[in-house]
């Protein structure tokens, strides 16, 4: 842990990479959706198209500087994946702003974008294509991905064959095949085996030596304490607290246990 | 606070727009590859004949409604499965193409929700792999046409420029449909049913000249009218269509694709949040 602690303080360089000011994001509720046009028609025509609105996200503003590995959490619904979602430009804030100073990898949930019926060879071009990467760019680190993900025998078998832990091993791989200049991390440390998750782990932290920013998103709360700078505590979409990994899991642990 | 470097990505002035998402796609365009290679590998992986049942199965349909009408359709036109199968290729581009480019944005859907990718990519790459599958069902209709004794006219050069008109219309088409069905889920249902109306109001089984001169004009609206004819005339008549006959379908092709692609566009930043 003493390395993990040098990091920490070296870190504090204060310049953003990610900001948002005052972040708001509202989806329709799913009952008030208008499946056919007649129905669209007649509520048109009485004017009784009331939008129910679901505020997944409220005024929300805060920033990540660079080279920080910075934490999410809350429960389950809180609108954690909402704000990953709208820092990676899938989805346009309804209100306020984001910006972003860099390139963002996604990390897909595992398996995403896999196509059971081709093989593992394929699935690295097609998943790595998704991701926005060229064929090049691909084939660069393509024996990587295969040594990283250690399918070396399976590669060009079925991936509908694989189990899910060698899925998991795959998309992962492919995912942090590139250094990103930030990468985001939806729960998906608990991939594979401890062995692997140690490797995973080291692969990140590679990362952040080399001034990479990690934002994630994850329910263990241990390991993030001793992984990440600071921590933000989203509830009901609103932030509760941001701050020192301790004191921020500590005042969230003393409301949920 | 506020950083010097240029931000990689603002909310505040991202907008798509027509010319955005072109750009966007001309930088996706690897994906698009994969995504078409995908389509057409996976389709028949686990059958024996694999590639070779796209040009099995309009061949197979073709032979049944030879089979079916020839008594009827026949002796009003020589080369029956000649004409069936030049009409029969065109529909099938369209209808699956269409029918694909909606499929391909629910199913890109739970993708579009993840992770950053232009939505145009989806409704490109089914039209991409209905063009491959087009092609290749040239094979069965020369193969027709020899067996059949059929002439071949060079005007079958003219063949290029037809499947660019086909294919542009088809494009605008299915991204306005595809667009629609994302809004209206039910659209994909009626769909259907719209296809099969149109299919029979488009010459594919019958011949032209049964259609009665009080039909006439519902024809001439029809823009899949004129885009089996961009094929009938230079395979079946030997004939470079008129201009009168080559601008309806230009414009068509044309207005289509335009208004398509304008339309989808305009609601792309909406697609993560409805799909």
């Amino acid at each position: 842990m003493s390395e993990l602690e040098a990091q920490k303080t070296q870190t504090a360089t204060a310049e953003p990479i990610i900001q948002l000011e005052n972040v708001s994001v509202s989806y329709r509720l799913p009952s008030e959706r208008i499946g056919t046009f007649k129905e669209y028609a007649i509520r048109k025509l009485q004017r009784k198209i009331r939008i129910e609105k679901f505020w997944a996200l409220t005024d929300i503003s805060f920033q990540v500087n660079r080279g920080e590995v910075f934490g999410v959490i809350g429960n389950n619904g809180a609108g954690k994946s909402t704000m990953l979602k709208v820092i990676s430009k899938v989805l346009k804030p309804t209100k306020g702003r984001v910006v972003v100073y860099g390139k963002i990898a996604p990390l897909l949930e595992l398996g995403a974008g896999f196509h059971p019926e081709l093989s593992g060879r394929e699935n690295v071009y097609l998943n790595g294509a998704l991701l926005g990467y060229s064929r090049s760019e691909m084939d660069a680190v393509f024996d990587e991905i295969v040594g990283f993900s250690e399918l070396d025998q399976f590669i060009n078998s079925p991936i509908r064959t694989y189990s899910s832990g060698m899925y998991a091993r795959l998309g992962f791989a492919v995912a942090t095949a590139h250094m990103p200049e930030i990468l985001i991390l939806d729960e998906i440390l608990s991939v594979g085996d401890e062995a692997f998750q140690k490797k995973s782990r080291e692969r990140l932290q590679s990362f952040q030596q080399q001034g990479a920013t990690v934002l994630m998103v994850s329910h263990a709360l241990d390991s993030m304490i001793g992984m990440c700078n600071r921590i933000a505590w989203i509830d009901h979409g609103i932030l509760r607290q941001i701050g020192e990994p301790q004191d921020v899991i500590a005042a969230y642990r003393g409301e949920n246990l | 606070m506020a950083s010097s470097a240029k931000p990689v990505y603002d909310s505040a002035s991202y907008r798509v727009s027509a010319i955005s998402e072109l750009k966007e796609l001309r930088k996706y365009r690897y994906l698009l590859g994969q995504l078409i290679r995908r389509d057409i590998l996976t389709r028949y992986k686990r059958s024996v004949l694999g590639v070779a049942w796209t040009m099995l199965n309009p061949l197979g349909t073709m032979l049944i409604l030879t089979f079916v009408f020839s008594n009827f359709f026949k002796s009003a036109v020589p080369h029956y499965p000649v004409y069936i199968l030049s009409g029969l290729l065109v529909w099938n581009f369209f209808s699956q193409g269409t029918n694909a480019a909606i499929s391909g944005l629910v199913w890109g859907g739970s993708l579009l929700k993840r992770i950053y990718i232009p939505s145009s990519v989806f409704g490109v790459s089914a039209i991409g792999t209905a063009l491959v599958n087009l092609i290749l069902s040239l094979v069965p209709l020369v193969i027709v046409m020899l067996i059949d004794g059929a002439p071949f006219y060079w005007s079958l050069l003219f063949l290029p420029v037809s499947i660019l008109l086909l294919t542009a219309f088809t494009l605008g088409f299915g991204l306005f449909i595809s667009s629609l069905a994302v809004f209206f889920p039910d659209v994909a249902e009626m769909y259907q049913v719209l296809l099969t109306a149109w299919m029979y109001l488009t010459p594919i089984i019958y011949p032209e000249n049964l259609i009665s001169a009080n039909w006439m004009p519902i024809y001439r609206i029809n823009p899949m009218y004129w885009m089996v004819k961009m094929f009938r005339l230079p395979i079946f008549e030997g004939r470079l269509p008129t201009w009168g006959e080559l601008l309806p379908a230009l414009v068509w092709s044309v207005g289509m694709l335009v208004v398509g692609w304008v339309y989808f566009t305009s609601k792309t930043e909406e697609y993560a949040y409805r799909v």
